[in-house]
């Protein structure tokens, strides 16, 4: 028991080690001044798909179940904490103070429609879940890009139908323009802030899963009805899982909200594409493995921008990675192919226990 | 008379929602995995005829023909390159990923090979529809026979279930899989039977989306195979008249919304109905309730 314990723990020394060796090298690029622009544009970005792919792993490799809603949450999150940050704009001066209330209240609106949409979690599974998050992103997607709020010395303003339904004062502005979204809200996240939130997100991940909370969360996984049977409470560790992983999904919006100038909701950035790439970051670094997940979500960010003439085939290759991958790890002939040929890991594995 | 040319209208979008239920709701039942892929298979469908009648020039029923053994075909060829292998598998998340993977790669196949520019798809239907009460109340072509074609299927379809020798074996194996192969039943190949007539039927549901509303991109078969998969939760999955029934309930509900609630809401609205029906009945109008056994 010791033994394994302190194998687990070097294997998250690793991990953190990994992510601050990443963070210290990239940052000592940018400051000889080694990286384009343009890359140092993708650092906030990449901090948020890796926090993003932290959390559908929570969900799909720890709880068993698939969520397709997970930019959803993110959309809700930044839009959120941009709409406070744009309101607060001249009132809160300090951007780091500005930003960690917006990002307070990123999460928490994440984590409540994290319950709420966990709510029909806890009667459904399988393609029923993934069915529902998918429409709970589309519905969020969908209120979105119809919703309309100003603000004027009389207080806010809401409508559904445009600007002028508003019937603000002349002083009012528009703060959520439907469609357009929030146009400069400002601009707080930088790198340190996102490479700081990684860190965090990475902590919380790593010591729930070895909590007995992940232990009795991973059990429903792998046999729903014998976890029940021994008094694991499955409805609240289903909820807990998807709350918290709702929440992080927030988080990572919040930086990604905060890092644009011109806030808007589609498809490839709060929709279905989104939870797709997301989904490729988690299958291709391993279902449940969270390293897996932060190295694929770096390496697939960064190489289509380092393979620009690629650039039209990338959602190609990405839907042969899903396949492959599902079919290489799944597949019950594939498994049996690689036990055949590949014998060595299974050695290996013998040897550890 | 505009609430009865919104309901006609409902009934028409219902029917196209209906026969794509079908496919998925036969998949479902028998094979136990949602095809994300099916929406997709729509949209290939429509290409597929789309080019033999402006490319090739040929009439309107060869090239629905056309389209419909080209999705078949599609259709075996998914099954057997993507979920046969997946079937045993010990997670059935794999081969929902799987699924997922493979409507990407339609949709991204179709976006290099046609482009994103929405094509006009020209109306298989030259008919021009129905003027009653004094031309107050007009019925396009496309939505008749849209209508005609659904209710057609369904009871072709119920009567091939329930009649014929491969209907009884699809019965058979969405009850018991184990127990339909010691009866001796091909379980494989009355699988790929349930995805080549799903696949056809797509392809039909694909020309007739696409005369209605005649915009044909790669993202055409996205929605409206999410939709229809509402749909098939709706009447209860893996029961045909369960799939006919909330199809047309949804079409419905979907032009109600879009035509007394707002029109950029419908997407909204048809979701908000998945998510109240799952909550209220999870098993949706007609379908059975399976207990899980250990």
């Amino acid at each position: 028991m010791l033994k394994k314990l302190s194998k687990q723990k070097i294997s998250d020394i690793i991990t953190y080690g990994i992510v601050l060796v990443a963070f210290i090298v990239m940052q000592i690029l940018i400051n000889a001044g080694q990286i384009s622009s343009l890359f140092e544009g993708l650092m906030v970005p990449l901090c948020t798909y890796i926090i993003l792919a932290i959390s559908l792993n929570l969900v799909v490799g720890v709880l068993g179940e698939l969520s397709l809603g997970h930019a959803g949450f993110m959309c809700v999150g930044a839009f959120t904490s941009a709409f406070f940050s744009k309101c607060m704009q001249d009132t809160i001066t300090n951007s780091i103070v500005r930003f960690l209330i917006a990002l307070l209240i990123g999460i928490v609106v994440a984590a409540i429609f994290g319950l709420l949409i966990g709510i029909p979690v806890l009667r459904l599974n399988g393609d029923y879940l993934a069915i529902v998050t998918l429409a709970f992103g589309e519905i969020i997607k969908n209120i979105v890009n119809v919703l309309f709020i100003g603000k004027d010395s009389k207080g806010f303003h809401f409508s559904t139908k445009d600007v002028m339904a508003l019937n603000m004062e002349p002083d009012g502005k528009v703060i959520v323009n439907g469609p357009q979204g929030i146009t400069g809200a400002p601009k707080d996240a930088t790198f340190f802030i996102g490479f700081i939130l990684v860190l965090i997100t990475l902590f919380i991940i790593l010591n729930l899963i070895h909590s007995r909370d992940g232990r009795a969360i991973m059990a429903i996984r792998d046999n729903r009805i014998a976890a029940e049977s021994i008094g694991i409470n499955i409805t609240k560790y289903k909820l807990m899982t998807f709350t918290i992983s709702a929440a992080m999904a927030g988080a990572a919006g919040v930086l990604y909200g905060h890092n644009l100038s011109n806030l808007t909701a589609n498809t490839n950035n709060f929709g279905y594409n989104m939870s797709i790439n997301i989904l490729v970051f988690v299958v291709l670094g391993g279902i449940g493995n969270i390293r897996g997940s932060i190295i694929s979500a770096v390496v697939l960010t960064l190489l289509p921008e380092l393979l620009r003439g690629l650039s039209d085939y990338r959602m190609l290759i990405y839907a042969i990675v899903l396949i492959v991958m599902m079919l290489f790890n799944w597949a019950p002939k594939a498994i049996e192919w690689r036990e055949k040929y590949l014998s060595f890991k299974k050695n290996k594995k013998e040897a550890v226990k | 008379m505009s609430f009865i040319s919104y309901l006609i209208n409902g009934l028409g979008l219902g029917s196209v929602y209906a026969i794509i239920a079908l496919g998925y709701t036969m998949v479902y039942g028998i094979a136990k995995m949602l095809n994300f892929a099916h929406g997709d298979v729509i949209m290939i469908g429509a290409y597929v005829a789309l080019l033999s009648m402006t490319h090739a020039g040929m009439p309107v029923l060869p090239a629905v023909l056309i389209s419909v053994v080209a999705c078949t075909v599609l259709g075996l060829l998914i099954e057997r390159v993507a979920y046969k292998p997946l079937r045993n598998a010990s997670s059935s998340l794999a081969v929902l990923i799987t699924a997922i993977g493979v409507s990407y790669l339609l949709q991204n196949i179709a976006l290099l090979m046609f482009g994103a520019n929405a094509q006009t798809f020209p109306s298989v239907v030259k008919w021009k529809g129905l003027s009653l009460a004094g031309g107050k109340l007009t019925i396009s072509g496309e939505t008749l026979v849209t209508i005609i074609v659904c209710i057609i299927i369904m009871i072709a379809l119920i009567l091939f279930v329930q009649k014929t020798k491969p209907g009884q074996a699809m019965r058979a194996v969405s009850e018991d899989r184990g127990a339909a192969l010691l009866m001796g039943i091909n379980v494989n190949g009355t699988i790929a039977l349930t995805f080549a007539i799903g696949s056809g039927l797509a392809a039909i549901a694909g020309v007739l989306l696409c005369s209605a509303y005649p915009s044909l991109t790669p993202y055409t078969g996205a929605m409206p195979g999410i939709k229809a998969f509402v749909a098939a939760v709706f009447g209860g999955i893996g029961s045909i008249p369960g799939a006919f029934i909330g199809g047309i309930l949804l079409g419905i509900i979907e032009i109600f919304g879009k035509a007394y609630i707002s029109s950029q809401m419908a997407d909204a609205i048809v979701f908000a109905v998945l998510i109240v029906v799952l909550l209220v009945k999870p098993t949706g109008l007609l379908g059975k309730k399976i207990q899980e056994k250990v």
